[in-house]
């Protein structure tokens, strides 16, 4: 019977009652006495630079309280960069100043040029209008290989050229690789393009900042899916605030997808303008101004090459890729090609030798960062593709040739400085092909033709890692921060509980699923917990949410907080009972005596604690909280296999997804229905990717896709009912709980498996076509029908 | 969004006086004003809204058996109004979602004549007569390229006359952002000959395809127009389709409109 509560219930969101009906606590709905709003003037070219602004008429305005440009930035700290990446050579990554408003020069369309701080919003608006100034455009530079041409105009005048790093990885084993494909019997070459997109979360970013004068404090309330990250990064780096005269609140945040992890130049400027003005200083984000000020994600190109024997065992794996950083480094910008991706690109197979290469680029377009699966995906991608371009040049069945070369003995150490802890590659491609129905797809195909479409399957595996993540092992990688998690577990006198977590709840339903790990270690009602998070006033210094980390990182801490709890409640449980501590069990919510009928209520032993008239006041202090912070030993690896299956309509070569079956191992579930939600939601994303969202510049730098109306976001009727499975386990052997982290999957397995799945759809039509960039949109497939 | 004054009047007569004012724009259902305002790409000194006046809304049928539609109809009216005409119901109840067409008038649709519109297709298809306060204007003299109309300043457009063809058929490929027309072709089979009208696909707007119509004059079947096709010089070439991409659909989307007419 499935359980109710506790660890494997279906809970029901809890978190949902408030969101639904519309009684959520949005930045946006926070509104302070005296605020005032800014309005940022945003540059409308590429590449230009600054002659001259006079901002003397803007100021003359009605209700303007201000307008600052970059002079009034000079002082001020630039936006930090949190990971540097050391080159091939063993030099630091060019490292650009990042300042808060444009200084100089402009270097992308929608840096912020002036900011105009006036009573409403439509003032501050028409006060930009009146602002002069004076740009000389120069060229700008949008393609990533034009960038790197030794005449190519400069994004940073002070760097050398325009790549930002040259990454080997891993270096001492390039010469070994290229030996490998040259005396392999077959290599398989494909060069494909990763497509930038925009996250576009429900919930544009909001700032409010806010300054008290009486004791000194700052406050910044924003969309941030990890409030003491920003509260580390603006106070430290910044506007030099430290720590204890800066709160950073994250309230109900709707949707990040990554874009809401960086440090942006608009909160900086409302703590810092607050400041200056005395006022409470609000920005809220346009959908226009979210293109193009919120970090884009993805934009690789890259050459993969694998090499297989004559057996068609993979002997080696060689890639360049390509890496879009925009025009200035984003807060883990550098980290997402590098070691997010470059340490992913074994896969699930055991290819002993690989070597990736990647050229980190600056260009003048929106700086790009982590997006759902980071790096994760483009690697996936490349390796899924061309695995199923090998199997058809070789005319072997692309899931057999999978399943040859998968790795089966863990723990496995991989050529790319990753161990995978567990997993079961075989497994959860048996469950796929169940689901799938795989050996219906043929008849399936039939019918499908019979309705003159070509139907098309496409299978791939994936494996990422998440947990984010060991903090030793990222030191040594570049992170400039740790990448723990904490969680303070406070015990109140009846027995209920409030856990503080540094994660950061944006959609996850950490509300809800924190809550039943908690009733299962304790035998208490779910309803007696409650989650807080989003606070750093409130909250214990945890590193937020990204990277499938909160369970697995975040959770755990929170299980080493409730051992704790439970240590000393079984202390005071002993005094009560009069029993020796040794013999104490907990369970059911009572504390029991080995072998005896005497019991105390978990309620009884609480109210001790707080009330401890009767208390072992020598051995034990009142009270029951504790803290515990969770460095994991390694990250976690979740894995898989997806199918899909496409009709291409021949004649306008439009794409439908008839079917999408996902089988995943996410170790230990917590709860299964929130498991669901992640996946469909990642596939839903990767739907997207794979169909329909490109984020798109002209060849001077200006945003073509910069609205709803030519940027494709996935509606209900472009995704199929999905067949998801999470039966599989293999658990984590390293955190507490056995989890590994579910939220980047369906967006990191399933690119592959749709473009798979078009690409033999027009083989079965006999168009010999073997690749074609994502979006796959009408236009291009039928565009690559044609030859 | 600018300031502006606004008025909501209740008659015609006043609806017109109130566009008297300079830069003064008449609002539909803003599905497109609305946006364009908030963007600050219009600056109107006024807006007069139509959605009081009741004589230019509501859907009638005239002597010669036309399907009269008032200008401030919503979609969404059309939609469930005009039973006998079922390809231009279905046209309307496919233009954006429920809010757009709650809202979004027939008036406003072909004020606006996006190069992309669904209903230009139809107007144009149909032979349509488009009525104004000042005067009647036949659709073939009505549509002028994109976001160009017969229209003078101030004039509203308070009935749109279908007539019922015999056979007849929108079948628009959707562009995967927006959802307007990436190419729609619109059949419309009189007694006295075939109207074939694109939208969606030119730089000049919607168009009549003669070619087409004269080919299905003779035989209302798909392959009539099997092996014809547009030219690509002069279609649109944008992110969501080249020239050559929009001139095969104009061909594809005309077979299949026929085929569905029946
Ligand atoms: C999300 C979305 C999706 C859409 N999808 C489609 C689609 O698939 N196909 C499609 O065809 N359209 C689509 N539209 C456009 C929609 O049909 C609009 O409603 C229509 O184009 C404009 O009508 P309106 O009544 O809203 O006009 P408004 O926005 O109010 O006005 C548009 C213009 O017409 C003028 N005007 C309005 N009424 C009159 C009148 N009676 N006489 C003279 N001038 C007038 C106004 O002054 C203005 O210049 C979509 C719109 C949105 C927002």
């Amino acid at each position: 019977m499935p359980k109710d509560h506790g660890i494997g219930a279906a809970s029901k969101r809890r978190e949902d009652v408030r969101f639904l009906t519309g009684t959520g606590n949005y930045t946006d709905d926070i509104n302070l006495p005296r605020q005032l709003y800014v309005h940022f003037l945003r540059s409308d070219v590429a590449h230009g630079e600054i002659r001259h602004i006079d901002t003397g008429a803007a100021e003359a305005m009605p209700g303007v309280k201000r307008v600052f440009t970059g002079k009034d930035f000079e002082g001020v700290g630039g936006l930090p960069c949190g990971w540097q990446v050391t080159d091939r050579h063993g030099q630091p990554m060019q490292e650009p100043a990042h300042p808060v408003i444009a200084q100089g020069k402009v270097r992308y369309v929608g840096e912020i040029l002036a900011a105009v701080v006036a009573d409403s919003r439509e003032r501050a608006r028409d006060a930009a209008e009146a602002i002069e100034f004076d740009i000389a455009e120069l060229p700008a530079v949008v393609d990533m290989k034009a960038a790197l041409a030794p005449d190519a105009p400069k994004v940073h005048d002070d760097l050398d050229g325009n790549l930002c790093y040259d990454w080997g990885f891993v270096e001492e084993n390039r010469e070994t690789v290229d030996a490998a494909i040259r005396e392999a019997a077959h290599v398989t070459t494909l060069e494909l393009v990763n497509n930038r997109l925009v996250a576009n979360p429900m919930e544009p970013r909001v700032a409010v900042g806010d300054y008290s004068r009486a004791d000194d404090q700052s406050t910044l309330y924003t969309t941030s899916q990890n409030p003491h990250v920003i509260r580390l990064l603006m106070g430290a780096f910044v506007l030099g605030i430290p720590e204890h005269k800066l709160r950073v609140v994250a309230p109900d945040v709707g949707g990040g997808f990554g874009s809401k992890i960086f440090h942006y130049a608009e909160e900086a400027f409302c703590t810092f303008a607050a400041r200056q003005l005395g006022r409470p200083v609000k920005w809220t984000s346009t959908r226009s101004e979210a293109f193009m000020s919120d970090a884009h994600g993805r934009d690789h190109v890259t050459k993969i090459e694998l090499a297989l024997d004559a057996d068609n065992n993979f002997t080696a794996l060689r890639t360049e890729t390509h890496a879009n950083m925009g025009a200035y480094l984003s807060t883990f910008a550098p980290s997402v090609p590098t070691w997010l991706h470059g340490t992913l690109m074994a896969g699930n197979y055991k290819t002993p030798n690989i070597y990736v290469n990647v050229k980190a680029v600056f260009t003048n377009t929106v700086p790009v960062d982590a997006y759902r699966g980071a790096g994760r995906p483009e690697a996936t991608f490349q390796l899924e593709r061309v695995i199923d371009k090998a199997a058809r040049e070789l005319g072997v069945d692309p899931i057999a040739l999978r399943r040859q070369n998968f790795v089966t003995e863990f723990p496995y150490a991989t050529p790319v400085a990753v161990e995978y802890d567990t997993g079961d590659y075989n497994a959860t491609m048996d469950k796929l092909e169940e689901i799938a129905d795989i050996k219906g797809f043929a008849a399936r195909r039939k019918e499908s033709e019979a309705r003159g479409k070509l139907r098309g399957l496409g299978v791939n595996a994936y494996i990422e890692a998440c947990g984010i993540a060991p903090s030793n092992l990222v030191g040594q990688l570049g992170a400039r921060a740790g990448l723990y998690d904490a969680a303070t577990v406070r015990v109140n006198a009846t027995g209920s509980i409030s856990v503080m977590v540094g994660a950061h709840s944006h959609g996850q339903g950490h509300e809800t699923a924190f809550p039943q790990v908690i009733s299962e270690m304790l035998g208490i009602g779910e309803d007696q917990v409650e989650i807080v998070h989003g606070d750093t006033s409130k909250i214990p210094f945890g590193m937020g949410t990204y990277g499938s980390r909160s369970l697995a990182v975040c959770g755990s801490a929170m299980v080493r907080a409730t051992e704790k709890v439970v240590a000393k409640a079984k202390k005071i449980a002993a005094h009560l009972l009069e029993a020796a501590e040794a013999d104490i069990e907990l369970r059911d919510g009572k504390f029991t005596v080995a072998g005896t009928d005497k019991e105390v209520a978990w309620g009884d032993v609480t109210l001790a604690a707080y009330v401890p008239h009767n208390y072992p006041l020598e051995d034990v202090e009142p009270g029951l909280e504790e803290t515990a912070f969770y460095d994991p030993a390694n990250f976690t690896y979740p894995a898989g296999a997806y199918a899909c299956e496409v009709e291409v309509d021949p004649e306008t070569g439009k794409v439908t997804i008839e079917r999408f079956a996902a089988a995943d191992d996410f170790g230990n579930v917590i709860n299964p229905m929130i498991v669901d939600g992640q996946v469909h939601g990642g596939l839903a994303q990767g739907i997207g990717q794979a169909l329909l969202e490109n984020c798109a510049y002209d060849e001077n730098g200006q945003l073509v896709s910069a609205s709803y109306m030519d940027y494709a976001m996935p509606r209900a009727d472009d995704v199929p009912f999905y067949t998801v499975d999470h039966s599989c386990q293999t658990p984590c052997t390293h955190n507490p709980l056995g989890v590994k982290g579910c939220g980047e999957a369906g967006a990191i397995g399933s690119p592959p498996t749709i473009v798979n799945a078009v690409i033999d759809a027009l083989h079965s039509g006999g168009h010999k076509v073997d690749h074609i960039d994502m979006p796959l949109t009408p236009s291009r497939v039928w565009a690559a029908m044609q030859g | 969004m600018y300031a502006f004054d606004f008025e909501k009047p209740t008659s015609l007569n006043e609806a017109v006086t109130a566009l008297q004012t300079e830069e003064a724009m008449p609002l539909g259902g803003g599905q497109t004003l609305i946006p364009s305002l908030k963007q600050r790409l219009a600056a109107p000194s006024k807006l007069v809204s139509l959605r009081g006046v009741d004589e230019i809304r509501g859907i009638c049928r005239d002597d010669a058996g036309r399907i009269c539609i008032g200008g401030g109809t919503t979609h969404a009216e059309v939609a469930a109004g005009v039973p006998e005409y079922p390809a231009l119901a279905a046209l309307a109840a496919n233009i954006g979602d429920p809010a757009v067409r709650n809202r979004g008038t027939i008036g406003g649709s072909l004020a606006n004549n996006d190069p992309s519109a669904c209903y230009p297709a139809a107007a144009l298809a149909s032979g349509a007569t488009i009525v104004t306060n000042t005067r009647e204007i036949a659709a073939d003299d009505y549509f002028e390229g994109m976001f160009m109309t017969a229209l003078e300043e101030g004039e509203i457009i308070t009935e749109v006359r279908f007539p019922v063809p015999e056979k007849a058929h929108y079948e628009k490929f959707e562009q995967p952002a927006s959802r307007f027309a990436l190419v729609g072709v619109f059949v419309a089979k009189f007694a006295d000959g075939v109207r074939v009208a694109v939208t969606g696909a030119s730089e000049e707007g919607v168009f009549r395809w003669s070619e087409a119509e004269a080919a299905l004059a003779s035989d209302f079947t798909p392959e009539a127009v099997q092996g014809l096709s547009v030219p690509a010089e002069g279609m649109i070439g944008d992110l969501h389709g080249s020239p050559e991409y929009r001139a095969h659909l104009v061909g594809v989307m005309t077979r299949r409109a026929v085929a569905a007419a029946g």
